[in-house]
């Protein structure tokens, strides 16, 4: 790649017809990038295949095992290659949010799953393409949705939190273990936003004090260009 | 030699049979295989991911039951409707040896296949009645679901559990484009390709569509390997270009490997990147112009695996190979041992002399430098 930019990038988001990655796939193809989704649900799949006929819609659940190489399958066929991972979806546990003391184990189970055992699945399966991103030098990217649940300790939100804790310090490692393939992990709080996953948390919450998930995929937008830019001027110097 | 009959990609005792530039035999450790480069190095691997390519269903004309492997293509990611080259069989799984699974019906052009949420056309049948082309009557997007959901890797008789698709992906597994797995490439994971850039050395892909290796049915078997795509990207063909003209050697992880990139020399006089076709059989009247050393898994004679070894042995040191592997009881097939083959030794080429090394090797073919076009080896 001449010049490194969004447009032409190749990118996959899980949890992508709701919330934050709805406003990623929204953002990324109105810059110009390649962009796959999924989503357990195939009819919020075949909505947001409607209205936006330039992404790619998957259906499948990153909490499964099963359902992770189809997937990837499926990614790696649409994009033919991969350039950036956002791993998005999330599960909060039990819903209405419970103390740890009142929570079942299957619900912690289901928040480890869908919060860091199914990215790190993706992620470990696409590493492959994530690589020879690097060697063709489009910096890769993987972006681990987290939250500030998974630094304070906020009663209410264990399984969320400790799953997302979980989560960051897995994106921390694999950043340090991948930096020889030239592949980058990071994991970004994009802050409380108005969100279903957040209506499922708090239902009462003041709606008028969350942030949009359009300004939060916006800020992650900038990100990536901010690390595409910062690539490239490794590149050339190292040139 | 024996087929190795459980699915692990990196057993811990695997076997390395190590044959050096002067056709000399030794036998390693296969963890010990970064050991085998040298600082000057390119290590090559196909990073094909495995489709699921066995797709069971019926053949509406006569209702009857059928399995189909995808076994090749012409493009990699097709952009239109998605045709294959196919297998087809009768009734029956894995459990029965390829050779004695009933015959499929009888094809014509036009007959249509339900293979779970899909629907192929046959639209040619190919000079024997289990090869047929087919067509996918679907957009790609549907026929990558149903490929990806219904799809199975094609299973092999001698595993003792059936194969799931994760047990055929290699660590560096990128596009799904392979219809069997680029085993070779089970030699490496992370730590491996770390090892060989710690020795100096640098590590490259391409992608090859790797097809059927075999289908237990000799004529089928014969018109093996079929046209394979395969690309090579602009940053593996430069790092080819300077490892040779520095005089490390290409070490090319897979038979596929030396496929593409042999076709794509013979094509052009040198590797180039971009996508091609490879059609090039090889086998001991292939001149090598750029593959200097090989790891590929430990296959039986009779398979164009082997037949494409002697490109690197003459008979007797293949011979003494397989003589030496059945002795020392390799495990052969996909997750078995694997076979080492160096036609030049590390360091400095002889100038005007490039691939054969000292002639005890005894490569069949050797390249003069004098006579590549690009004036590359």
């Amino acid at each position: 790649m001449s010049a490194l930019d969004i447009s032409g990038l190749r990118v996959a988001i899980t949890g992508g017809t709701s919330g934050l990655g709805l406003a990623l796939v929204r953002r990324l193809l109105d810059r110009g990038a390649q962009v796959a989704f999924v989503a357990r649900g195939r009819d919020g799949v075949e909505r947001v295949r409607r209205e936006l006929p330039r992404a790619h819609g998957i259906v499948g659940d990153v909490s499964r095992k099963e359902d992770i190489h189809p997937i990837a399958i499926q990614m790696l066929g649409a994009l033919g290659g991969l350039d950036v991972l956002v791993n998005n979806a999330s599960s909060l546990g039990p819903v209405p949010l419970a103390p740890l003391a009142d929570t079942e184990c299957e619900d912690l189970e289901l928040a480890l799953a869908t919060n860091v055992v199914g990215p790190f699945r993706l992620t470990k399966v696409l590493l492959g393409a994530l690589a020879a991103s690097a060697r063709d030098g489009r910096a890769p990217l993987v972006v681990n949705i987290s939250s500030d649940a998974a630094i304070n300790a906020y009663p209410g939100w264990g399984a969320y939190g400790a799953s997302k804790a979980a989560l960051h310090h897995l994106s921390r490692i694999w950043n340090e273990e991948l930096m020889a393939e030239g592949i980058r992990v990071i994991s970004i709080d994009p802050g409380d936003m108005d969100t279903p996953l957040h209506a499922l948390a708090v239902p009462d919450a003041d709606r008028s004090q969350l942030k949009s998930p359009d300004t939060a995929a916006g800020e992650l937008v900038a990100l990536i260009a901010a690390h595409i830019r910062a690539s490239q001027r490794v590149l050339e110097s190292a040139r | 030699m024996i087929p190795a009959a459980a699915a692990v990609q990196r057993p811990t005792d695997a076997k390395l049979l190590v044959v050096d530039a002067s056709g000399h035999i030794t036998h390693r450790d296969r963890v010990d295989f970064p050991a085998l480069i040298e600082a000057g190095d390119l290590v090559i691997a196909n990073d094909a991911a495995t489709l699921p390519a066995s797709l069971f269903g019926v053949h509406l004309p006569t209702g009857r039951p059928i399995e189909v492997r995808l076994a090749g293509t012409r493009t990699l990611l097709a952009r239109e409707r998605a045709r294959f080259t196919a297998v087809a069989f009768g009734e029956g799984d894995f459990r029965t040896p390829t050779e004695h699974r009933p015959a499929p019906p009888a094809f014509d052009a036009g007959d249509v296949l339900q293979l779970g949420p899909l629907r192929a056309m046959v639209v040619n049948v190919l000079g024997h009645p289990r090869l047929i082309e087919i067509e996918f009557q679907h957009s790609i997007a549907e026929t990558w679901e149903g490929l990806a959901r219904h799809g199975r890797p094609i299973q092999y008789a001698y595993l003792q559990e059936p194969l799931a698709i994760w047990d055929t992906w290699t660590p560096i597994a990128a596009a799904p484009v392979a219809f069997e797995a680029p085993s070779a490439g089970f030699i490496l994971d992370w730590r491996v390709i770390a090892a060989i850039r710690a020795r100096g050395a640098a590590f490259a892909t391409i992608t090859h569509a790797a097809g059927i290796s075999s289908t237990g049915d000799a004529d089928v078997d014969a018109l093996l390997p079929l046209d394979e795509p395969y690309f090579i990207p602009e940053s593996t063909a430069s790092r080819i270009a300077t490892t040779r003209r520095r005089s490390g050697r290409i070490i090319a992880v897979g038979t596929t490997v030396v496929r593409a990139l042999e076709d794509a020399a013979a094509r052009h006089g040198h590797v180039r990147g971009g996508t091609g076709v490879a059609t090039l059989r090889v086998s001991r009247l292939t001149p090598l112009r750029v593959v200097d050393a090989l790891v590929t898994g430990q296959h039986e004679p009779d398979t164009s695996h082997y037949e494409l070894l002697r490109a690197f042995l003459n008979d007797v040191v293949l011979e003494r190979v397989t003589d030496e592997a059945n002795a020392r009881h390799y495990r052969t097939h996909e997750f078995g041992d694997s076979l080492f083959i160096a036609v030049r030794r590390a360091g400095p080429a002889k100038a005007g002399h490039y691939v054969c090394g000292p002639a005890k090797a005894g490569r069949y073919v050797c390249g003069d430098s004098g006579n590549s076009p690009d004036g590359q080896r």
